[in-house]
Formats: structure tokens, sequence, C-alpha cells
């Protein structure tokens, strides 16, 4: 590891930022699944994993068992995905992407603004999977568990993703969908169906996330998970938004590069990334304004 | 039963300040292949969007069957037996083309015999089962064409229509697509045929409607096709 030893990095930094990489995946799917059928970049992303983290907290606060505790994450962040389906979404689906994104910024800012009323500036704190937070031995290196049990979860979902996507019929649908949708409907796939599968899915994703997240952040506040949405935004366009495999690989790397550099770097001069980070997706946009990771002239041309 | 399959009753579409289509009745029955020729801009794929729910009409019925399909979805439309083949053919070039093939069963009614179906349009077009592997895109564009009608006829459709499928096509190609065209209508599906090759497509069809302006101008039967004057007559009306 000729960069972690120039760097000075050990492996616990190297797990954290695969950790980190995995998750930041697991949202750039979640923001990519919707964006490939809706042509809507949902900025209220992170707020869903920001109301499933407090689910946590309330459940940790209280006492209940882990599994409760998931089990009400996972309910409160697809309830609120389904209404935002329905109450925002639908309506506005024949509206222009601008219109759709401006109402997601609302909505962002609107679950904001009810968590900061309901539960303070001050934060709640999620601890019932800290136990997740201690080093296991791997042959003399420390690790945290959750580093592994993050790089683990992120490959299970991103596999079980790569099957429903490639083997099932909804699948096939939500890929043709998001290359054409008119045709797609001529074709008889039901729009409300592959739209409902998508957000279902990208729901599915955030409250994963928000799980793995409390682990590696127990304080819960309305802006929780608000900076990781932007960054894994900017991954997003700087693999490629138009197609998911390359918007999955931009949040990797951003996930990874923001893990690794965080770790690596002294505090005086981590406090500078995100801007290191931001300038990083600026320059690779100027050099490839179609994404880091599709191929040059990727479109396919139709041939006559 | 004397419904024909697709019937328009003074159908009327407009985009904006455009009256594209005016009061145009047409008719196609089982078994049959009807012609639409126009020049470009005579409304031609206006129609068939408004058949097929992409736009609403302003005026007048679509019925299929005998009952009317103005005011559904494109999804519910090809779910009550029409399917469309369209203009640029609109293959999925990324997916392959068996994927292409399985995104039409979407339109499918019922189960039905699904292996039946498959084989009519392997038998149909050998070439779309040959390389049922490979990426849509990597097809020429004749190929391409064979894949968009399959793709159409796997949801078993009691109607086809489709939107200029020679366009760009060699001539040899087009032989192969019409021939096909004459095969499907034998099967007692009935075909509305939109083109720009307007000698061919007169020679082909039962009737073929020529469309100006977005109004019926004439209709020809097949003994037209080489009387060439009747036909630029016919355009420039």
């Amino acid at each position: 590891m000729l960069v972690a030893n120039v760097l000075g990095a050990d492996w616990q930094t190297l797990a954290d930022a695969m950790g980190q990489g995995g998750l930041y995946a697991l949202m750039a799917v979640g923001i990519g699944l919707v964006f490939g059928v809706l042509r809507l970049v949902n900025f209220a992303y992170g707020q869903l994993i920001m109301a499933g983290a407090y689910a946590l907290a309330f459940a940790s606060e209280r006492g209940w068992p882990v599994w409760g505790g998931i089990l009400l994450c996972f309910g409160v962040v697809l309830a609120l995905t389904l209404a935002m389906d329905r109450v925002v979404f639908r309506p506005l689906r024949a509206h222009s992407p601008a219109v759709m994104l401006v109402a997601t910024f609302a909505v962002a800012f609107l679950l904001q603004s009810i968590a900061l009323l309901w539960f303070g500036s001050l934060g709640k704190i999620a601890a019932s999977l800290a136990t997740l937070n201690q080093p296991v031995t791997i042959s003399g290196v420390d690790i945290r568990k959750i580093s592994i049990v993050a790089t683990a979860v992120a490959i299970g979902c991103l596999l079980v993703l790569v099957a429903v996507l490639g083997r099932t019929s909804v699948g096939l649908h939500m890929r043709a969908a998001a290359l054409d949708f008119r045709t797609a409907r001529l074709l008889g796939v039901r729009a409300n169906r592959v739209i409902g599968a998508a957000v279902l899915i990208s729901g599915l994703l955030a409250a994963t996330v928000a799980v793995m997240m409390t682990v590696q952040t127990p304080l819960v506040t309305p802006d929780f998970a608000l900076r990781d949405t932007i960054l894994v935004l900017a991954g997003v366009v700087l693999g490629g938004m138009n197609r998911l495999v390359p918007a999955t690989l931009g949040g990797f790397a951003i996930g990874f590069a923001s893990g690794f550099l965080g770790g690596a770097l002294p505090t005086d001069k981590s406090q500078y990334l995100p801007s290191f980070l931001f300038a990083a997706v600026i320059f690779v946009l100027l050099i490839r304004p179609g994404g880091l990771f599709t191929r040059a002239g990727g479109q396919a041309v139709e041939r006559l | 039963m004397n419904e024909p399959a697709l019937r328009l009753e003074a159908l009327e579409v407009r985009h904006g300040a455009v009256h594209a289509v005016r009061g145009l009745s047409l008719e196609v029955d089982r078994g049959e292949i009807v012609g639409l020729i126009g020049p470009n801009g005579a409304g031609k794929s206006s129609t068939l969007h408004a058949i097929m729910g992409l736009m609403r009409p302003s005026g007048g019925d679509v019925r299929l069957g005998g009952k009317s399909i103005v005011g559904q979805d494109p999804e519910t439309i090809v779910r009550r037996g029409i399917a469309l083949v369209p203009e640029g053919r609109r293959i999925f070039a990324e997916l392959s083309v068996e994927e292409n093939l399985r995104l039409g069963l979407a339109g499918r009614r019922e189960r039905g015999d699904l292996d039946a179906d498959l084989q009519r349009v392997y038998s149909l077009f050998p070439i779309v089962q040959e390389f049922r592997k490979r990426p849509a895109g990597s097809l020429s564009g004749g190929q391409q064409q064979q894949l968009a009608i399959g793709r159409a006829l796997v949801a078993a459709p009691d109607v086809l229509l489709l939107d200029e499928p020679s366009l760009g096509l060699a001539p040899r190609v087009v032989d192969l697509v019409f021939a096909a065209l004459q095969e499907i209508s034998a099967a007692g599906i009935a075909v509305l045929l939109v083109e720009q090759r307007a000698q061919r497509t007169v020679a082909l069809a039962a009737r073929t409607y020529v469309l100006s302006n977005g109004s019926l101008r004439l209709t020809l039967g097949p003994e037209a096709a080489g009387d060439t004057e009747k036909l630029v007559a016919a355009y420039f009306a």
C-alpha cells in the first residue's frame, strides 16, 4: 500500500474509507435510481436518512432492543419516502426537472425544520449499535467492526440490486424506463409501478444507510447526513448522473476519498477537506463533463 | 361483431395553435393492411400518438373493437390490444435483443401461449433469434426494425401500428419487412401502416388513405399503385 505509506495511513484508515465509500455508494444508488426513472435529483434524500437516524435515537433512548430500533427506522423512512412520492413526485411528474428539484429543496428544509422543532438543535444519541465501534483484531491489525460491517452491507445490497435489476421483469422495466421512458410506456411498462419500485428501493437504501451511519456518528442533529448528501451528489455528478454504475462508482470514489483523506490528514488540514473535494469535482467536470466513469462518447449512436 | 378492429371517428388533434389532424375517420379490419400516407407534417404521426394515448385528441373518438380508448394511459391502451412500432424503431440499444423482446411482454393482456408467440416472432425474423444474446445497438438498421416489429408482436396485439418502418432501410430490407407485414395480417392482426413510400404502401395495402394538412384527401386501392400520375396528384392536392 504505497499510497497509504506515503500518507502515513494505517489499515484502520483504509477500512474506514472503504466503509464510507460503501455507504456513499448506496446513497448514490438511492439517488441515481430515482433520477433514472423521474429525471429528478432528490435533494431531500439526506433528510430521509436523518429521519431514520432520529428513529434509531428515539428507540435507543427508550432502551428498545436493537431490532426494534432498526424496524422503526425502516418503517419511518419507508413511510416518508412513499409519502414524498405520493404528495410531491407524482403530482409534479409532468413538470420540468427544475420545478421538481426546487420542490425537493422545499421538502428537505421542511423535514429539517420539523426535526428542529420536535427534537431541538442539540441532538439525540443513537447508541444501540455502539458496540460495533469496538475494534476487532485481524492478523495483528485493529479494525473497527463497523467499517467491516458497512463494507459488507454495501456489497450485499449492491449484489441484491444487480440481481433485481438484471434478472427480474420489474428490474428490466426500470432499466428501460431510465433509458427511454416514453418508449417503455408504449410497450406497456406501467409508469407508476416502475417509479414506485425505484422510490421504494431508494427508501430501503436510505434506511440501511441510516443504521450504518448512526454507528459511525451517534449524535443525531437536524442536519444529520446533509453534508454527506451534498458530497454524494457531487460524486454522482462526478461519476456520470445518467448511468447507475458510473453514478455508484462516483459515490464510492468520493466517499473513499473523503474517508481516506479525513483519516490520513492531520486535523488542522482535514478541516479543509470538503473544499478540496469540491475543487476536485469542479476540475474533473471541466475536463470530463460527461462524468469520470462514463465511456468517451458513451451515448449509443443509432444506426440508420 | 361487425365492429372493425380499429375505428377513428372524426379525430381532431391540436398541438397548441397547430391543428394537426382535422376530422379524420378511418377503419382497419382484422387481417387487413391499411396504409396512411402523406407528406411530412400531414398529421400521420399525430394520428398514431393520439391512438396510443400519448396526446389527448381534442375531438372525435378512437374505438378498439367497438370500445372507446380515448383518455387512457399508453400502458393501458397497449394492454387493450394495440401495439406500436415507433418511428425510428426506438430499440433499447444498451439492452440485449432478448431483453428488448421481453420488454414487449409488458403489454400482454394474459399469459397466453408465450412460447408460441415467441416462436412466431423467431420464424418471422430468424435474425432476432440468432442474435438474441447481442446488445441490440450492435444490430444493423434493418435488423433493429425486425426486432422492433417482433417486440410489438410478443404483446399479442389485435392491432399493429407502424410509423414509417421503411425509413432509412435498403430496398431489399424493405421487401423483407413488407413481406412480414403480409404474414402478420394473414394471422388475423389488423395492420395500420404509416409510410412515406407511397407507391409501395399503396401496392401492399387493401386501401390507403392519403392525408394532407391533417385531413383525408383520397382513398386509394392497390390498383392505383401503377398509376403514378394519380399518386403524385394526390400528394400535391
